[in-house]
């Protein structure tokens, strides 16, 4: 029997970024639609309020915009460390123990030389620590990569575990009070080790160190030297190695990198936020920030766009969560919703479909 | 008359909005009749079999089997019509049998039963003439070899309409005589046959008829009878071309490039190249031929400074002074260090020369990008020198900034020989650099080759198209599994000389 089939698949020209743009406006209407109604059959809630809601959630308040402001900051800084790392085609699954790994030498630091150092010297000991320790923790899968070609994904999610491990041990061995299992806020009192508040905010200066590391990290790979080696290797390692590029070193240079930056978001976490080490300092950002790269192409300054989306998201849909006394998997559902049409949306921005019956008008 | 074994009407195949691959293209094969589609790369010849056999879906048109329409939505829906595609490029799983991969996937009832089903491939193998070990694995096979695995897998699915993509791209001379004699028997017992080639001397020797495609356009058909070298040619390029290789004399050949009894293994230890000798002189085109895979890649990616040796030795005798430098163990940033001007267009353009998703300038860069001090590239240098390789060299791109993957090959050629000889070099290596080319391209490559030779170049050209070779180059090496077969005069040997070379064997003793 002769039977066309239902659609057939065709790849589209480039898009003119206008068309592109309007393309993943529309997912995030047709997401909020989506997922508006999902809450009303589910819930029997107005969507409209439960939107409303997941706005004020976010910006509702000063306080809100900035703890906002401070989330995404960090969320961006880990995205900004994997950058480099995915360009190469190397797959950093690690930022989340490299932060640890940051910041838990900065947490050491902070907690054994408190009293001893002044605190400009203090926390620039923080900082050296807190980079050097991501920078280690991100070259040890990346010289096993080098040198004997260990799958670098595993390597660096093994490596989370044994930072979450080790920062498990050392909190409950330094625990105050003896055996609460928390450190709590580091040097309370004195304040030392703490980033200063600027204007009276206290996240403003880690927004500010972001803000110019992003452009940094953006100069970074665009024009320099190295940037440019960084992409040949992702791209083709044979070429690389056509034209003389050390493939190894350019390995090992970048995930120092990458762990750097890592370390610095830690320094971030532990000198200029909490004030205290956790597991749960680097709260899964490690991987959020997986999904922050992908979705802005590995381009730093999209990332801004992303990592807000992605902050805003759950901020939002957290309040959701609390303010209508709903399981805060639903808060999920939504936002897994809206994830997966901007994700969806590249398809259709890279291909078109043709439905059966639309030859026979195209032939005319 | 009988029915037609496939009638296609007005197949249009387009990707995206600009890239037309196939337009109105109208076609008919007979049972018991070969016919050949010609076309320059490039010109939708694979992209109209890959519709009849399932890969594609075309965006209009109508297909016919056997005078009835139908609707091939998969390969599977293909067999079912009794249609078989023979790739370009194998698909046999390396560690199976030939009975096993033949058997592979088929939808029998009952059990596998390998005894039965390798008597079965003897007996097709006995009636159509073809030269067969059922039980050989694949990883142990020459080409031709796993190319009639996968023409008697396609048999033994009971196909009686065949395409061939271009089948004769990695066989010797002698090797294609035989598959020729196996098609003649094929077309006797009343199959339809479709073999895509762009060797015009082929088409004329094996084909009934000639459907011509040019730019994804359906010329016309022509019976092959009835026409000559010169009309195909016209209408597969549109219009006259002259095919003339100018070779000039050698002036003053001196050596250039020393290379002694080398021996090298690839990454699982196997040996690819043993006791490799030979000298490439300057102001000469050197041209290297043998079956693909034989180690010609292994031996420039070698004397590159790609492949580590484990013997043997590689000497460049610089041409000013005459002092001997020597390159064993050196990488290639350090061969650049010393001043040897080694360039090297290797047969994976986008693979190993290019970088895919940069754009020209990005590319040029690639040689130059540590010039200069600081941190920062320097892109004026790169930008001036894609200009005038674009210019000079008549690179159809969008802009020296568009991505050079998606270039056609005879552009993306173009950029990389273009950077390679504005290196100025004077060794400059070639593997495959016409491979995929349309005609008017591969004369241009031909003739910066010779430019190069007559400025006093060391040219080393691996060639597969042995007209070509014999054309081209002063002299021509064969390299046969590794070995040197033997070094000829390309002025007085002959195309039988080098394929009886290309097979030798070489005892390991010798």
């Amino acid at each position: 029997m002769h039977k066309e089939p239902l659609f057939h698949i065709v790849k589209r020209e480039t898009l003119p970024w206008y068309k592109s743009w309007g393309v993943r406006l529309l997912a995030v209407v047709c997401a909020l639609i989506v997922a508006g109604l999902i809450t009303l059959f589910l819930t029997g809630l107005n969507p409209i309020k439960v939107y409303a809601t997941m706005i004020d959630g976010a910006i509702g308040t000063q306080r809100r915009t900035w703890a906002l402001m401070q989330k995404t900051a960090m969320l961006l800084c880990i995205a900004l460390a994997l950058t480099p790392a995915f360009r190469m085609r190397f797959w950093n699954t690690g930022a989340e123990g490299q932060v640890l790994a940051g910041g838990m030498c900065c947490a050491v630091i902070m907690l054994k030389l408190g009293d001893k150092l002044p605190n400009g010297l203090l926390t620039l000991l923080m900082l050296v620590a807190g980079v050097l320790g991501g920078a280690i923790w991100g070259v040890i899968p990346a010289i096993f990569k080098a040198k004997w070609n260990t799958n670098e994904t595993l390597f660096t999610l093994m490596m989370n575990y044994i930072a979450i491990q080790i920062i498990g041990y050392y909190v409950l061995e330094w625990s105050v009070p003896k055996g609460s299992g928390s450190i709590g806020v580091i040097n309370q009192k004195t304040q030392a080790g703490w980033l200063p508040s600027i204007g009276g905010q206290a996240y403003l200066i880690n927004i500010i160190v972001v803000a110019v590391l992003t452009v940094l990290v953006y100069i970074y790979l665009t024009y320099s030297k190295h940037g440019y080696e960084i992409s040949v290797v992702g791209e083709s390692e044979k070429t690389a190695r056509y034209i003389g590029i050390d493939v190894k070193k350019v390995i090992i240079r970048t995930m120092c990198l990458s762990g750097a930056i890592c370390g610095l978001a830690g320094f971030l976490l532990v000198s200029g936020a909490d004030h205290t080490i956790t597991k749960d300092t680097a709260g899964g950002n490690g991987f959020t920030a997986i999904m922050v790269c992908w979705l802005a192409k590995f381009n730093p300054i999209w990332m801004v766009l992303t990592s807000l989306l992605i902050c805003f998201l759950s901020k939002g849909a957290g309040e959701i969560a609390t303010m209508f006394n709903l399981n805060l998997s639903f808060s999920d559902i939504i936002t897994g919703i809206i994830i997966f049409f901007i994700v969806g949306s590249e398809f259709f921005i890279n291909y078109r479909l043709i439905f059966r019956g639309h030859r026979k008008e195209a032939n005319s | 008359m009988s029915v037609p074994a496939i009638e296609l009407k007005n197949i249009t195949k387009t990707f995206g909005k600009s890239v037309v691959a196939n337009k109105n293209v109208c076609l008919t094969v007979n049972y018991g009749e070969i016919l050949a589609i010609l076309g320059e790369n490039g010109s939708g010849k694979t992209t109209l079999l890959n519709m009849i056999s399932g890969i594609y879906y075309p965006d209009e048109g109508q297909i016919f089997v056997n005078g009835e329409e139908v609707s091939i939505t998969s390969p599977k829906d293909a067999f079912k019509y009794k249609i078989g595609m023979i790739h370009q490029h194998f698909k046999l799983v390396d560690v199976f049998s030939a009975t096993e991969n033949i058997i592979l996937g088929l939808e029998d009832d009952g059990k596998y039963d390998i005894k039965k089903a390798s008597l079965k491939v003897r007996e097709i193998a006995a009636q159509y003439g073809f030269e067969i070990d059922p039980d050989k694995k694949i990883y142990e096979m020459s080409v031709s070899e796993k190319q009639t695995v996968e023409i008697i897998k396609v048999l033994y699915r009971g196909a009686d309409i065949l395409m061939l993509d271009e089948p004769t791209a990695v066989l010797t001379p002698q090797e294609t005589r035989k598959l020729f004699a196996v098609l003649r028997k094929m077309k006797e017992s009343g199959k339809a046959i479709v073999i895509i080639t762009h060797k015009l001397h082929e088409v004329l020797d094996i084909s009934d008829k000639v459907a011509v495609l040019r730019k994804g356009e359906y010329i016309g058909t022509v019976n092959t009878s009835e026409t000559n070298e010169g009309q195909l040619t016209e209408m597969m390029v549109g219009k006259k071309v002259t095919l003339n290789i100018d070779r000039s004399d050698p002036v003053d050949p001196t050596d250039r490039l020393i290379v002694a009894h080398l021996n090298c293994m690839n990454r699982d230890g196997f040996k690819v190249l043993s006791n490799v000798t030979f000298t490439a002189k300057s102001g000469e085109i050197l041209g290297i031929a043998g079956i693909a895979g034989s180690g010609q890649r292994e031996l420039l990616e070698t004397i590159a400074g790609l492949q580590p040796m484990v013997t043997g030795g590689v000497q460049y005798i610089v041409p000013e002074t005459g002092k001997i430098e020597f390159l064993r163990d050196k990488t290639p940033l350090q061969i650049r260090e010393m001043g040897i001007r080694l360039s090297f267009v290797p047969e994976d353009r986008l693979g190993m020369g290019l970088v895919g998703s940069m754009g020209t300038v990005d590319n040029m860069m690639l040689r130059s990008y540590r010039k200069g001090k600081g941190i920062f590239l320097r892109k004026q240098e790169p930008k001036a020198l894609a200009d005038k390789i674009i210019e000079e060299l008549e690179v159809v791109t969008p802009s020296a900034s568009t991505p050079v993957r998606r270039l056609s090959g005879g552009n993306v050629q173009k950029v990389l020989v273009g950077r390679e000889i504005a290196a100025a070099p004077t060794v400059l290596m070639a593997a495959y650099p016409v491979r995929g080319l349309d005609i008017n391209s591969s004369y241009l490559i031909y003739n910066l080759l010779n430019e190069q030779k007559k400025n006093g170049v060391a040219v080393i050209f691996v060639g597969e198209d042995l007209d070509v070779l014999l054309g081209l180059c002063d002299r021509i090496m064969v390299i046969g599994s590794g070995t040197v077969t033997g070094i000829v005069d390309a002025r007085t040997t002959t195309k039988e000389e080098i394929g009886l070379l290309m097979t030798k064997e070489v005892r390991k003793d010798a």
